[in-house]
């Protein structure tokens, strides 16, 4: 059954790769070609890098298959750990170097 | 209920046997420590931000088209690796490994832009010891390009495995793993994309 599935042609690939470059271009648009406040632009091409990141793990790199359950949650786990460190550490930082100016 | 050698075969080959599926379940708790290790990489970067040292700024020698140039060919390099797992799972040994070889020239291709953009950089005052922002991003860059590299060289060996054993359950398996690693520096490079040079021209 998944066999055959996948003898045809692949179109998860390539709607993932359109995909990709379309959200690609989208980001360079937004930062670089719009007048929105830096903040908006932050949110917006980080959740656009999100999604694409999204399309790799489900598009390429069939998380669902195998030991599915496990795998995703083991990407959910670590993109946890991984937040934790990137936002708690410009914010600890930043904190601390606001105070220590004042 | 499942043994070692056990054949599952409504799986695709790299699934069939328990240790292929513990395997590929290992390779995905590697691939969360590797998150953690770009973690780390991507808070130091952050931090540093503006700690220029009189030296120049990323805004000054960013340049949207050479970034352009690798974020595609590395999108592209993604896109021709799961093809080559496409073809794998038809059963398919040449189409296999001709995407493989494709998927590594678009990674050569990737480093030798990446490399130059760095003697650029280097040319104009900007090294690994100008300032603390151009350490923590030389590297970060240099991480995800040392990983590319590894890959490259892991991925020859896995097409040398191809061409001298066939596509059986295990080299099946070890092309699958060297694929997620593939799929997963892409990932890695859109958050550096978006972080790094896209934040660098407009902040």
């Amino acid at each position: 059954m998944t066999q055959n599935s996948h003898s045809n042609f692949p179109w998860n690939h390539v709607i993932g790769f359109i995909l990709s470059i379309a959200l690609t271009l989208l980001s360079v648009w937004i930062a670089l070609y719009t007048s929105l406040s830096i903040t908006a632009i932050i949110w917006i091409i980080v959740s656009l890098a999100i999604i694409q990141a999204g399309i790799q793990l489900f598009m390429f790199m069939h998380i669902r298959e195998g030991e599915g359950g496990a795998q995703v949650f083991t990407m959910v786990y670590s993109a946890i750990i991984g937040v934790i460190i990137v936002a708690g550490t410009i914010w600890v930082i930043n904190s601390m170097m606001h105070s220590m100016s004042m | 209920m499942s043994h070692d050698e056990a054949i599952d075969p409504n799986q695709p080959l790299e699934f069939q046997t328990e240790k292929s599926r513990l395997n590929i379940l290992g390779f995905w708790i590697f691939l969360g420590a590797e998150i953690a290790l770009f973690g780390t990489l991507f808070a130091t970067y952050f931090v540093l931000t503006g700690r220029l040292a009189d030296g120049p700024g990323p805004s000054e020698l960013f340049e949207l088209r050479g970034v352009l140039i690798e974020t595609f060919i590395l999108l592209t390099s993604s896109f021709t690796c799961g093809i080559a797992i496409h073809e794998m799972r038809r059963g398919s040994r040449k189409g296999l490994m001709i995407w493989f070889i494709l998927t590594m020239l678009l990674g050569l291709g990737f480093l030798y832009f990446e490399i130059e953009e760095f003697i650029h950089y280097i040319h104009e005052g900007a090294s690994l010891q100008t300032s603390a922002f151009w350490s923590a991003f030389f590297t970060l860059l240099g991480t995800h390009g040392a990983h590319v590299s590894l890959g490259i060289g892991w991925m020859t060996m896995i097409l040398i495995q191809l061409a001298r054993n066939g596509l059986n359950s295990t080299t099946a398996r070890k092309a699958f793993i060297i694929s997620l690693y593939w799929h997963f520096l892409d990932v890695v490079w859109i958050f550096i994309f978006t972080g790094v040079y896209l934040l660098g021209m407009v902040m």
